[in-house]
């Protein structure tokens, strides 16, 4: 598969500020943990897009099987009566 | 105007910036793209650093030079960086070491100068100690990694280590001016430097599992604008533009 020379690979998720929760932004190659998060550091935060850093690496990722898609996610189409479209949100709320 | 504090500034100006020309080289010949965003941004930090002490050189040497005329129309022996930041970028363990070797001074002088009587220094190293103290993280981190890594590594780090080694006297070489400056509080002083830099290194080179090489009492003057072969080359680089096309800008 890949060249064992190659550096693992890490993925990265950022804190934009105070109060929001950490995005993927992206992913980065780096020895160990520390390096990646100078690398993520160095690659994703030289504009001051963030306060704090989340590194783990891809590997550890657990995803979904796309080819279990219609298992896991069609039987919610038809439930429109699980989204809370019926409450009225007040002004003051900003960022729901 | 004093000619021992424009001597000092220029000196601190010329650290930074010969260094930030150094790795302004690497930028797209890095070993990864991560570490070419890494290197540029130390380099870009030294430039900008580099920027503010060139500029303020000129404000007390007051015949009207600015940061560009300081930093590209001056004559080799007029440029004040201490040796070591003028060495090739070699390898990457030679940039590395480079790189530790400054960064761990810098830090320890950056931290003093940000309480100088001279409150445009302390301005600057105020803000200087934030970047150092990130490079510092990121140069240690590598000199772990590479000296208790593989054998290669490891002897790679230790040969330029030892090369490298000859150049760190001067950092702590404090002559007249220097003194004149500390006494006056505005300078930092070498042996305090020195103090700070020595447990900082000792702690990095023993947990890289390096050996720290002997001192050579051969004493390098590039702060007294003797240089050794390399500058020259980076300053035909770096003031060609310059130089060709006066005043050219974009």
């Amino acid at each position: 598969m890949s060249d064992s020379r190659e550096w693992p690979l890490y993925e990265i998720f950022i804190r934009a500020r105070g109060g929001l929760d950490h995005k993927h932004v992206g992913s980065i190659h780096a020895v160990d943990a520390r390096m990646a998060i100078e690398h993520a550091r160095d690659v994703y935060t030289r504009r001051q897009e963030g306060i704090s850093i989340w590194v783990v690496k891809s590997a550890d990722i657990i995803a979904s099987d796309p080819a279990d898609a219609d298992a896991l996610f069609e039987p919610a189409r038809d439930k429109v009566y699980r989204h809370p479209t019926f409450y009225d949100i007040p002004e003051e709320v900003k960022t729901l | 105007m004093s000619t021992a504090r424009f001597t000092y500034v220029l000196r601190l100006a010329d650290a930074s910036l010969i260094l930030g020309q150094r790795l302004s080289e690497l930028v797209g010949h890095s070993p990864a793209l991560e570490e070419d965003l890494g290197l540029a941004n130390i380099g870009l930090d030294l430039l900008g650093q580099a920027r503010f002490l060139l500029t303020y050189a000129g404000e007390i040497e007051g015949k009207g030079r600015g940061e560009d005329a300081l930093a590209f129309l001056r004559e080799h022996r007029d440029f004040l960086n201490p040796t070591l930041v003028e060495q090739p970028n070699g390898d990457f363990a030679q940039t590395l070491v480079r790189q530790f070797l400054f960064d761990a001074w810098q830090l320890e002088l950056y931290e003093r100068l940000s309480q100088s009587a001279d409150s445009r220094l302390a301005e600057v190293a105020a803000k200087g100690v934030k970047e150092t103290r990130y490079h510092l993280r990121y140069s240690a981190g590598w000199m772990v990694r590479l000296g208790d890594g593989t054998q290669e590594s490891h002897d790679r780090v230790q040969l330029a280590l030892d090369q490298l080694w000859q150049y760190t006297h001067e950092l702590f070489d404090a002559d007249a001016i220097e003194r004149q400056l500390i006494a006056d509080g505005i300078a930092a002083d070498p042996a305090a430097i020195r103090q700070g830099w020595d447990a900082q290194v000792n702690a990095v080179l023993a947990e890289a599992t390096l050996q720290r090489p002997a001192d050579r009492p051969y004493l390098w003057q590039g702060k007294r604008g003797q240089h050794g072969e390399h500058l020259g080359r980076l300053l035909a680089e770096m003031q060609y533009l310059q130089r060709t096309y006066p005043g050219a800008t974009w």
